[in-house]
């Protein structure tokens, strides 16, 4: 791809929505920056360092596909829990399908609304960590996202948040093409657990700005819907600062493509963080991981757990990267991509990289791809376990490590049993 | 009851026979047990006999109550009746010993058409059988075979046993690796199982295991074949003088 047609690109991708006419005078600059980083980065290319595994092609497209609007009659995914629930439909808040805006040691208000008025920690957010997260690998769609965005919500947890945050994503429109971006602020010594379930559009594009102070705990936790042909793209940019808690984990079943991004600068001492993930594709399907945690503080771990189980000519890639700055003394970095691959047609793609400055540190990293062990599957059919489920018993351990990185025991179980379902109903 | 008649089965990967036309069989409740060199064939006969991938069956059968095994998934081979307790028990990380435990109960259970065990049911027999094998709590829990000893697992191979009732178990080596005391303990397990109809074949290189699990019938296997059947005094000649002189008198 030439520059030139590389910029075209670039204006045609801001040119497909229409950014939010009104606006606070922060909020208009903060998007007219990021106008202008679309257009200086360009848009994702396949010769781009971090595009060869996967084609942007789709995500560039100038229209989102047709995407058939799955139903389900099942119960959806963390629906047993106790929950403040904020519902999209094709990425448009929609007050009648959610509760009241409001909750103990909670400021929340949605985007739209923040965008208006003036709240000096919502601004020092606001597509400051996206900008951030820009270099050294461009994200040109979060910089979409940011120029174009009307849509989101905007939290801040002042204390212990008792009750979730669920973020719904339904889908009515076979067609929508959604950009929702969210602005969270964990102060210090605050907790709060964000959820978030759904498709959300035939195309999405999510940018999610995440500030946790000294001290302070955000747990999130995402399913990403189960229709077939979707595409999206999520980014997470994240600052840690000292002491805090930070631990993010993603189910994904289906989309024909996903591009999942996590950008963490972990910048206090003494700071843990965990980001995982269990895929299950069948067919045609992509899903990729790209990792980007800096320590630029001492003491610190961080943890990037990813398993892909792939059949049908199903494509896992991850792209992980840990960055360790010399000042980050005695950093425990841990990273590990596994892909179980059902048949002979299926791929994984897996990049790990480490880039350490510091001499006292700790990080390993460790990616396999291979079958299900043909010992283990004779072991359990020895006892009697059918072919089929003894293969759904492999598939289930190989992912439970992933599982295990969340924290609260009921919302993993609920990620268990979705898991199981999946595997029986796609085993053959 | 269970029979093996005429068995020729070969490596699928290479060319190369190992059982050669192997022939045995075993009344309700009898205990038998073969001997014999490294390379005669003894695991490849129990892997053949349980339906393990990588062997080709050349020709025969493998019977139990009538029933040609060699046409049946492991798992059918499993709910027929029919027990292997591996020499290397297989670690399997992130399925709990319990869950595999249940799952494996109630398949054979479903395909013979009984009603599973319900959590409650399944707990208070498995307690009582561990208790006894001096399995814990913490065992049981743990996901399979992932950090126990030796002994666990073999103990763990037997409560496997105890837990599925067949009709006919294979012991494979179950006693090596073992110290004097776990080999007690898993022989008593053994044992305990034994009510006059369960049949059981113990492939073992020691005659020491067999002052524990005492068999009616030994056999003497040599290059994937049965070359000599006999008493409890069979494994006294063998431990005494080796298989050396057997094989000489029998050619």
């Amino acid at each position: 791809m030439g520059e030139v047609k590389r910029e075209n690109l670039a204006e045609a991708l801001l040119a497909r929505h229409s950014a939010p006419r009104s606006g606070a005078g922060w909020a208009l600059s903060a998007r007219r920056a990021a106008r202008d980083r679309v257009l200086a980065l360009g848009a994702a290319g396949r010769r781009d360092e971090y595009w060869r595994y996967t084609n942007p092609a789709a995500l560039n497209g100038a229209e989102a596909p047709d995407v058939e609007v799955l139903q389900l009659d099942e119960t959806p995914v963390f629906d047993g829990v106790e929950k403040l629930l904020i519902t999209f439909v094709d990425g448009v808040y929609r007050p009648d399908l959610s509760d009241d805006l409001q909750g103990e040691n909670l400021e929340i208000m949605t985007l739209e609304e923040a965008l208006e008025v003036d709240i000096h920690w919502a601004s020092d957010l606001f597509g400051v960590f996206e900008a951030r997260g820009q270099n050294p690998v461009p994200r040109p769609f979060a910089a979409l996202n940011t120029a174009m965005a009307g849509q989101g919500v905007v939290i801040r947890a002042n204390g212990k948040v008792t009750k979730p945050v669920a973020l719904r994503y339904c889908r009515e429109n076979r067609q929508s093409d959604v950009l929702l971006h969210h602005v969270i602020r964990v102060e210090s010594g605050a907790e709060l657990t964000v959820l978030e379930n759904g498709a959300g559009g035939a195309r999405l594009n999510t940018v999610m700005e995440v500030d946790v102070a000294d001290g302070g705990s955000f747990h999130h936790l995402r399913a990403q819907g189960r229709d077939h042909t979707r595409l999206a793209i999520t980014h997470i940019f994240a600052r840690l600062g000292a002491e805090a808690r930070f631990k993010s984990f993603t189910l994904t079943v289906n989309g024909q493509l996903t591009r999942n991004e996590v950008v963490l600068d972990i910048d206090g001492d003494d700071t843990k963080a965990s980001v995982a993930g269990a895929c299950l594709g069948d067919g045609d399907f992509l899903h990729d991981d790209t990792i980007f945690v800096t320590h630029d503080a001492r003491d610190c771990e961080s943890r990037q757990v990813f398993k892909k189980v792939l059949k049908n000519g199903a494509t896992g890639v991850f792209q992980g990267k840990i960055l360790v700055k010399a000042d980050a003394q005695k950093t425990d970095g841990y990273q590990i991509s596994q892909g179980l691959l059902l048949d002979d047609d299926s791929n994984f793609l897996a990049k790990p990289e480490l880039e350490i400055y510091a001499d006292d540190v700790a990080c390993s990293h460790g990616s396999t791809c291979g079958a299900v062990d043909e010992n283990s599957l004779f072991y359990l059919m020895s006892r009697g376990v059918p072919r089929k489920q003894a293969q759904n018993m492999m598939i289930l351990a190989f992912l439970d490590e992933a599982i295990a990185e969340i924290e609260n025991e009921e919302l993993a179980e609920d990620i268990r049993t979705r898991l199981s379902g999946w595997a029986e109903r796609h085993s053959a | 009851m269970f029979e093996i008649k005429n068995l020729k089965a070969s490596l699928a990967d290479e060319d190369k026979q190992i059982l050669k036309g192997m022939n045995l069989k075993i009344g309700a409740g009898e205990v038998h047990a073969i001997m014999g060199p490294n390379g005669s064939g003894k695991s490849t006969m129990s892997y053949v006999a349980s339906g393990k991938g990588g062997y080709v069956v050349d020709e025969g059968e493998v019977l139990l109550d009538g029933a040609n095994l060699l046409d049946m998934e492991p798992d059918e081979r499993a709910a027929a009746g029919l027990f292997l307790a591996f020499q290397y028990p297989v670690e399997i990380p992130g399925v709990g010993n319990m869950t595999f435990l249940r799952t494996a109960v109630n398949a054979q259970r479903k395909m013979r058409g009984e009603d599973e065990l319900n959590a409650a049911q399944f707990l208070k027999i498995v307690r009582e059988k561990a208790k006894a094998l001096k399995i814990d709590a913490d065992m049981l829990k743990r996901p399979v075979n992932v950090g126990f000893s030796g002994g666990e697992k073999k103990r763990n191979e037997i409560l496997q046993m105890a837990m599925l009732e067949p009709k006919v178990c294979i012991l494979d080596e179950t006693d090596s690796g073992l110290d004097v005391d776990a080999m007690k303990l898993v022989a008593e397990g053994v044992n305990a199982l034994r009510d006059g109809k369960r049949s059981f074949l113990v492939i073992t290189h020691y005659q020491r295991l067999l002052d524990h699990i005492v068999p009616d019938v030994v056999h003497i296997m040599a290059d994937g074949k049965i070359i000599k059947s006999g008493g409890p005094e069979l494994a006294l000649e063998v431990e005494n003088n080796g298989y050396e002189g057997l094989m000489n008198e029998v050619v």
